[in-house]
């Protein structure tokens, strides 16, 4: 059971809670189901017409107390599962107050724009999160209407342009746990995926002084001429890298990329030969994205991955 | 009371005849009522091939992950057309076909109350659906955001190509045709019926079939009000849902659901329909409960205008919304329990005879239990934020839609096919048809519960190598192809019976409603005589003279 994911492997408070009343509802469903299957059984053996059996059987239009018993017993049924409804609902979803969120998760088609308003971190489609702390999390959209899911950790929640949605977000232990969008966005929505990286306090807090780090921009070799390429052609008009013009929010911002583990939310590891064939061509990996096939050179291509690989190194 | 009122006058030229012509123009220009609804049947059979072809497309893309045998384009125009064939082209104008073929015979009338309004709803429905299939043949191709178009994403800048245009503009057409086809429903059951016939004696067919048209009346111009203003949106640059400009996307789901959650009882409620009454006649026996059973679609009928947001428990609208939607949305487990319930109490005790028809007919009683099961799991608000919008639910409506509405439009086939050919379809091939349907349906959708849980989301052109997802959905889309084997069978009986099937007779199932005291096929006028209607079962109380069913015949 332990690689089945979802429901199977609920890694925090909230996702235990929803677990049971899921299976404790669909323990009862199949009580019912069994009931129906071996009435309908019974009646398949006992009361087919066998041969012989000419006649017409016993005409009966009904019975009143009957009506009465099975039209009680589901309404007591309902009436527990609404409660224990209430009660899940409100132990998944307590109420914020006034708190601000600690983390901003903006829907982009697609990919995932990631925010941490305290600090100013900005990242994409990978969400490090201190295990064991309950996250405030704020959801929008800046496109069409997308939704947040990662199976193991809790509940889905829409991301709708002009709504702002929140919820809390919790893992239980440390891991890496594999989300995806559920609402359809679009051509690419399979390619919208997540990555909640849970990690302990001291971890998370190393993450996010790593991700503070304003890089110095390389001035010779490959990579400096990697950096004259980012600022020369289109890339800037739709990325950010801190500490230079380049600051559109188009797409993801790139300054910390060679630390995150997937290219384009998921299509691809990220590894420089992996992120050297994205550049040649994304639309080869993710058809319908909005990054184009830029038609690079291969030692273009090669300059802008050694420049977003030393942003990283220092 | 007078059930003759002259609503229409009389023609003065005969209507023209199925025999004096059998020429294309006698079926274009038909107001025959059964013209009319063969002529539904056998579109809608053409568009369930397409949508079934469109569906097998789906499965093949998703027998393993990372396939890319197509494009997620195409991907996402087939599953797009899949659903909206499925929905507005086959389930629902079958039950509206089978319905205007039936219910004048059923409750003794010559036709129905607005013959050429009838023939108007059925071409609307006609080329509307030759209006969203044109799609493909554009430049841009078919409509690709989802057979619930959702706001933002339909519209400009999110869909440039003209696909929603087509797709919310033939639905606007056939949609026009639906309402038609209600109210002509509503008004031919409360005006038409033979004397003796009281809305306490008609079939629980057409009980159901009011209940549904009076839905259709009411829901359908939510949505076509709502095509509209995409339409104006998109054409002519309004901004109703787009929130870019002040409008509201959350608001063109309202209108949706708010069409979309009855539309799912306009597809069931007739499916209820002909299922009570294949069990009564196969299990010799009536139905168990009348009363309760027609008085429970009507609280379904009710309930189901009231529960719409339970498809938006995901889009943040605040817990005491949410509660409301839940509990509304569980209260329908109760009249649809009392039904399933009155249904295999009729079997009980009777001499059931399992021709085909009766195959589907109990096959649908589990197969619809498992669906709506589901249904009142995922009405709990944490369930269905686990849930939604994955394959379980994918699962769940296929159990709820193909298990339920499809396995009782199969069961009705069977039944009604001699009374509409004069031949009966061949039981061998039925029998073929029944234990591959049974077998490729569950085999398909079963799994996808579990796919659900563990993760998987709805609408992706592929899915990631996860543990077990690969052979899960391999072992899906083989039960696909068993499925589509299937239904070439149910299609091939339909071409031997119709050429060399067995004469049928006027009542080859020695059934009760009036629909079987004439030939088979009716002639143009339906009856030479109505038999007397004193009871819910006129021809056993011709059968039984010693024995009729009044004033025993109800609920004691």
């Amino acid at each position: 059971m332990e690689n089945l994911g979802g429901l199977f492997n609920p890694s925090s408070p909230e996702m235990e809670a929803m677990a049971g009343l899921t299976y404790y509802t669909i323990a009862l469903c199949l009580v019912i189901l069994g009931i129906i299957v071996i009435a309908v059984a019974y009646i398949i053996i006992r009361y087919r017409k066998k041969p012989g059996d000419d006649g017409e059987p016993y005409q009966n239009f009904g019975n009143i107390k009957l009506e009465i018993v099975w039209t009680v017993i589901p309404i007591a049924m309902v009436a527990v599962l609404f409660l224990l409804t209430c009660s899940t609902m409100k132990e998944v979803d307590p109420p914020a107050g006034d708190r601000d969120p600690d983390l901003v998760i903006i829907g982009h088609q697609w990919w995932w724009e990631i925010r941490y308003p305290s600090s100013g971190v900005s990242t994409s489609n990978e969400i490090h999160i201190p295990a064991g702390e309950k996250m405030l999390v704020r959801l929008e959209s800046i496109d069409v209407i997308h939704d947040f899911w990662v199976p193991e950790l809790g509940r889905k929640i829409d991301l709708v342009p002009g709504h702002p949605n929140y919820i809390w977000l919790v893992a239980g232990k440390p891991g890496v746990y594999l989300g995806a969008c559920a609402e359809f966005c679009g051509d690419q929505h399979a390619n919208m995926r997540i990555r909640v990286v849970a990690e302990p306090e001291a971890e998370f807090k190393k993450w996010l002084d790593g991700q503070l780090a304003i890089p110095r921009t390389p001035t010779g070799g490959i990579a400096g001429e990697g950096a004259n390429l980012f600022q020369t052609m289109a890339c800037m008009n739709c990325h950010t890298i801190r500490g230079t013009a380049a600051a559109a929010r188009v797409g993801p911002d790139l300054t910390h990329l060679a630390d995150r583990d997937t290219i384009g939310a998921g299509v691809l590891t990220n590894t420089p030969e992996n992120l050297a064939k994205w550049l040649a061509n994304p639309q080869r990996y993710k058809q319908g994205a909005f990054m184009p096939n830029m038609k690079l050179s291969d030692s273009e291509v090669k300059s802008i991955v050694a420049y977003l690989e030393a942003l990283d190194e220092q | 009371m007078s059930s003759r009122i002259p609503l229409v006058p009389e023609n003065a030229v005969p209507l023209p005849s199925l025999k004096a012509n059998n020429g294309l123009l006698s079926w274009v220009s038909s107001i025959d009522h059964k013209q009319i609804g063969i002529m539904y049947l056998i579109i809608t059979l053409i568009y369930f091939l397409l949508g079934g072809i469109e569906a097998l497309l789906i499965r093949v893309q998703l027998a393993h992950p990372g396939n890319d045998f197509l494009t997620p384009e195409l991907y996402n125009q087939l599953f797009t057309m899949h659903g909206t064939t499925m929905i507005f082209f086959v389930v629902m104008p079958f039950l509206i076909g089978v319905g205007v073929y039936l219910l004048p015979l059923m409750i003794g009338a010559r036709d129905m109350a607005f013959p050429r309004l009838n023939a108007l709803s059925f071409w609307l429905f006609f080329f509307g659906g030759i209006l969203l299939y044109y799609s493909f043949f554009t430049q841009s191709g078919a409509p690709d955001v989802g057979w619930f178009a959702y706001a933002p994403l339909s519209e400009k800048p999110f869909s440039l190509n003209k696909g929603p245009t087509y797709w919310a503009l033939g639905l606007l057409a056939s949609g026009i045709g639906s309402v038609a086809s209600g109210l002509n429903n509503v008004v031919t059951i409360l005006t038409m019926r033979t004397p003796g016939m009281t809305m306490r004696r008609i079939p629980l067919f057409v009980w159901m079939m009011l209940v549904t048209s009076l839905l259709l009346v009411f829901v359908i111009p939510i949505i076509t009000a709502a095509f509209a203003m995409m339409l104006l949106d998109s054409i002519l640059g309004a901004t109703f849902f787009t929130p870019a400009h002040g409008g509201s996307a959350i608001l063109w789901q309202h209108f949706f659901w708010g069409f979309g959650h009855p539309e799912v009882y306009i597809l069931i409620l007739p499916a209820f329909g002909i299922i009570s009454e294949v069990i009564p006649v196969f299990s010799r026996k009536p139905i168990y409960g009348y009363e309760f059973v027609a008085a429970s679609t009507v609280a379904i009928g009710l309930l189901s205008l009231g529960v719409w947001a339970h498809h938006m428990f995901a889009v943040g609208l605040g817990n005491a919304a949410n509660a409301y939607f839940s509990l509304a949305s569980m209260l329908i487990a109760i009249p649809t329990g009392v039904k399933v319930l009155n249904w295999v109490a009729t079997m009980w005790g009777g001499r059931i005879n399992f021709a085909t028809p009766m195959l589907f007919g109990t096959a649908f009683i589990i197969e619809f239990v498992v669906g709506g099961l589901t249904g009142v799991a995922i009405a709990s608000v944490p369930i269905d934020w686990v849930v939604t919008d994955s394959y379980f639910i994918v699962a769940h409506f296929h159990y709820a839609i193909f298990g339920g509405s499809v396995f009782a439009i199969f069961a009705g086939v069977y039944y009604w096919f001699p009374k509409f050919t004069g031949r009966m379809l061949s039981e061998t091939l039925g029998k073929w048809h029944f234990w591959l349907t049974v077998i490729g349906f569950n085999m398909t959708f079963f799994i996808q519960h579990f796919l659900g849980v563990m993760g998987m989301p709805r609408r992706t052109y592929t899915y990631y190598d996860m543990p077990y997802w690969g052979s899960m959905n391999l072992i899906s889309t083989i039960g696909a192809m068993i499925l589509g084997l299937s239904v070439l069978i149910f299609v091939w009986n339909i071409l031997v019976s119709l050429r060399h099937g067995r004469p049928a007779g006027d009542n080859p199932w020695n059934a009760w409603t009036l629909e079987w005291a004439t030939t088979s096929p009716p002639a143009v006028e339906n009856f030479e005589l109505v038999p007397p209607v004193r009871g819910r079962r006129p021809l056993w109380d011709l059968a039984h003279p010693d024995m009729p069913d009044e004033p025993g015949a109800k609920t004691v």
